[in-house]
């Protein structure tokens, strides 16, 4: 009897904790209750073994790319993408140098916001990551196979590129655009006079079938509003895409106030296969402009910069059929569609509800011509006439939504820190959750495609104060797992992310794990500078150049030993790791070099640049714990006085090398 | 045509997947290493088993005093033309020759077999024992001589972190069941013969 009575009551307080709010124990019961060693268990990847899912997530203003494992939440690797990083000698190296190049010269840093993974018909097909950089407008594509950094295009005409870098479903293209309208051309005007002088841009860069090299295709113009986030169509909305926008009052001071003033603001849905018709038709203008393209080259080992110099652009106020505007409520910022291409849902930040356009009506309110007025001669559709329905009443602050492919909507919450589950269709609210605290983005592992693998969520939290053992004022951003297969989302792990988890991208581990690259072989590197064996291993002098040819193999270089460097010199440290063994990177450091290290991967060369200022023998070393000898693999150049004449000698060993 | 020739006319020609594949495979696994080192002997060359294998193979041996292994050997030069030798003999003997023949023809490539796998041997021993007086580590037995690296014959070894592991390949199953059949092909010849 008592256990029954007992049974009774726990089903009671579940069924009262979820349809509740936030509460106020901070949820910390569902860890800590009976269920709590189940929980664990579910993100618990045991030693050895691998997680399910790899999680792209951004690195926010530390401009690099971190990858995770689902369900485990352990960081693998810190890719470098748009800020250097003197671990991996990235943006340091010569040969990576161009990659951070722009029209304004060699930028250092850059502010990483969304990944999006590569898609072959629809699905996520583990080849490349692309990601923005929001402050110097950039598009980087990473290779899934190397984790590296292959290309980062500069675009132009554009500010802050915050609504990309989304991909259509057959990659056909990945999208820059504008967070910030500016005069366009770039000019001396008064500020207050932004309204109708300042422009944006929506930027489609084509995508490369075979290598997934980017060109940007063409651009749109676009009224002086702010873009915020974007998305594809999917399926029957494949070739359109539909990016959100804020201060369509086109303030430019106090925003906070000025551009929250109008009721709606607007999707700009855009005809992406009829502005390809547009192109081909040659109805666009070519303007003058200056931007950097930059390729990474995989059998030279090194990357060029160049700076491109015209692009194509369409006017969407004077090319009808191109853009139409669907009115949003309040600021939205989220521009999400459902698996199957019908919804397009807008997350109104200042908004009491979520609004869901249909793909259908939209059809048929362009069809019947169904305007409410236009903006800068882009119509206006009739926001009744494209209402699919509303989530009413959802919480406060509504950010991003994702989907798990069975259905459901899952959205976040920002003021209330929160993520609800919601249904397609009935709009009705199924769950809620609180996460800790201030979550922006969530991420379902296939989430901008037509099949989302609906397993997992992650919730990426701005704060987490008293969450975890703390760090002095800056304490670590993280993200929260749930497993979200059951009615209610399980809250599974919290782990600490790198920078800001701005947003993510996940793909099942099978997508990528096997396909990685173990080695680069030594028969295919085409470094000029490289050198395939100790035996060719060299300095040559070429005026005040000293290039110096150099191996790395466990555990020495060759040579060791260089003599006959002279202050005023410009060495080049050409090194080439020898190995071909998987996981056998070598790293090489020059006492006093104004750089970072080099960390050559095996059958790789990279080149180091030093600037000896001082007469006397320099010690350099390996910096990466190689193998038993490691602490010996060591060597030393000798400088003397500018002008003098030691002769120019390199040996391993005392001999010399070419024996 | 008799059983007994057909037998000792197919048994050599077993001998010609030498040419194709390895004679022995030696596999070197150790904890670091979870997808094995291993190199294929062949009748002329040594081959990785997964690429690089042998650099990498000698790359851990030079830490212990270990030559390189070697890519041309005497051997190399020898054993085609007595394995080609080999099976021309046998062919026409299983054409012409009495059933007699079959079994002197089994003997001396047995004999010749006995002969490479203490080939075999003295090149392992010379590759495990021949160090570098400069090597970078120096172990010994508990009696004081100084350790050898040898890898087994047939079998497996631990050596250091290593496990060695030294097993015929393919190409030596071939010549075993080309051996056997012409060890069949004298019993059979005999058998006809006492039928007549
Ligand atoms: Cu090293």
């Amino acid at each position: 009897m008592l256990k029954k009575a007992l049974y009774g009551l726990a089903i009671a307080s579940v069924a009262f904790s979820s349809c509740g709010g936030p509460s106020a124990d901070g949820g910390k019961k569902a860890t800590t209750g009976a269920l709590g060693s189940s929980v664990a268990e579910k993100a618990y990847v045991a030693p050895g073994e691998y997680d399910e899912f790899y999680a792209f997530i951004s690195g926010g203003f530390s401009g690099q790319l971190a990858v995770y494992g689902l369900p485990s939440g352990r960081l693998f690797r810190v890719i470098p993408v748009f800020s250097q990083d003197p671990e991996k000698g990235y943006g340091y190296n010569e040969e990576t140098k161009p990659l951070l190049n722009t029209s304004h010269g060699m930028v250092p840093w850059g502010d990483a916001h969304h990944p999006d993974i590569s898609q072959t018909g629809g699905k996520v097909d583990g080849r490349w990551v692309f990601i923005n950089e929001n402050n110097t407008p950039r598009i980087a594509r990473i290779s899934l196979k190397t984790f590296e950094t292959e290309e980062i295009i500069e675009i132009p005409n554009s500010a802050g590129n915050h609504s990309s870098s989304f991909v259509t479903e057959n990659s056909e293209y990945v999208v820059a655009g504008t967070r910030f309208s500016v005069p366009i051309p770039q000019r001396d005007i008064p500020i207050s006079e932004y309204k109708g002088n300042f422009q944006g841009s929506l930027s489609f860069l084509s995508i490369d079938k075979e290598d997934g090299d980017m060109d940007l295709a063409f651009q749109i113009r676009m009224p002086g509003f702010d873009y915020d986030l974007s998305h594809p169509g999917r399926g029957k909305s494949h070739g359109w895409f539909f990016f959100t926008t804020y201060n369509t009052e086109e303030a430019h001071s106090l925003l906070e106030v000025n551009a929250s003033q109008n009721d709606k603001d607007f999707i700009a849905a855009v005809n992406w296969k009829y502005a390809e018709q547009l192109i081909a038709e040659g109805k666009f203008t070519e303007e003058a402009v200056k931007y950097a393209e930059n390729e990474w080259d995989e059998s030279t080992h090194m990357a060029t910069s160049t700076i491109k110099k015209s692009v194509k652009v369409l006017d969407a106020s004077k090319l009808p059929g191109l853009v139409y505007f669907l009115p949003t409520p309040k600021s939205p910022h989220g521009c999400d569609v459902s698996p199957d291409g019908e919804y397009i849902i807008g997350s109104g930040k200042l908004a009491a509800e979520l609004t869901a356009h249909s793909f259908t009506k939209i059809e048929k309110a362009i069809a019947e011509k169904n305007f409410d007025g236009e903006a800068y001669g882009i119509p206006i559709l009739n926001y009744e006439a494209i209402n699919a329905g509303a989530v009413k009443n959802p919480g406060l602050g509504p950010l991003h939504t994702e989907f798990d492919g069975k259905g459901n909507a899952y959205t976040t919450f920002f003021i209330s820190s929160e993520v609800v589950k919601w249904k397609l269709g009935t709009w009705e609210v199924i769950d809620r959750h609180p996460v800790y605290y201030s979550v922006g983005h969530l991420m379902i592992p296939g989430g901008n495609s037509r099949e989302p693998f609906g397993k997992y969520l992650v919730a990426m939290n701005k704060i987490t104060k008293d969450r975890y053992l703390s760090t002095g004022p800056e304490v670590c951003q993280s993200a929260q797992l749930f497993n979200i297969e059951g009615d209610k989302m399980e809250l599974l792990l919290d782990f600490p992310t790198v920078g800001e988890p701005h947003y993510a991208a996940g793909c099942p581990a099978d997508l990528v794990h096997p396909n990685t690259t173990k080695i680069f072989k030594l028969e295919e590197n085409n470094h000029p500078y490289v050198t395939k064996s100790e035996k060719e291993a060299r300095v040559v002098r070429d005026g005040n150049d000293v290039h110096i040819y150099m191996t790395m193999i466990r555990s020495h270089f060759a040579p060791d030993n260089i003599e006959g460097v002279r202050v005023g010199d410009r060495v080049f440290f050409h090194i080439t790791n020898l190995e071909q063994d998987y996981d056998v990177p070598h790293g090489f450091s020059m006492i006093g070099a104004n750089t970072s290290e080099l960390l050559i991967m095996p059958g790789r060369t990279e080149t180091s640049m030093w600037y000896p200022k001082e007469v006397g023998v320099w010690p350099f070393y390996c910096t990466d714990f190689c193998s038993a000898l490691h602490q010996e693999m060591q060597g030393y150049v000798r400088v003397s006085p500018k002008g003098s004449n030691t002769p120019l000698t390199y040996t391993l060993d005392d001999d010399p090398l070419d024996m | 045509m008799k059983k007994s020739r057909i037998l000792m006319i197919i048994g050599p020609l077993f001998l010609l997947g030498l040419f194709v594949y390895p004679l022995w495979n030696i596999r070197l696994e150790a904890p670091q290493y979870p997808i094995p080192l291993g190199m294929y002997i062949h009748i002329n060359k040594i081959t990785d088993e997964l690429p690089h294998d042998v650099k990498n193979i000698n790359l851990m041996n030079h830490y212990v005093g270990m030559k390189e292994i070697p890519e041309h050997m005497l051997e190399f030069d020898l054993f085609p033309p007595i394995i080609i030798a080999m099976v021309i003999i046998g062919v026409l003997i299983g054409f012409k020759a009495n059933y007699k023949w079959f079994l002197g023809w089994f003997i001396l490539m047995s004999l010749l077999g006995i002969a490479g796998v203490y080939d075999f041997y003295l090149w392992e021993y010379d590759y495990g024992h021949d160090l570098d007086p400069k090597a970078i580590m120096k172990f010994t037995n508990p009696d004081g001589t100084p350790m050898g690296f040898q890898p087994p014959l047939f079998g497996s070894k631990v050596i250091l972190n290593f496990v060695a592991h030294s097993y015929p390949a393919t190409g030596a199953y071939l010549m075993f069941v080309g051996m056997m059949m012409t060890l069949a092909a004298f019993f059979v010849g005999k058998a006809e013969e006492a039928k007549k």
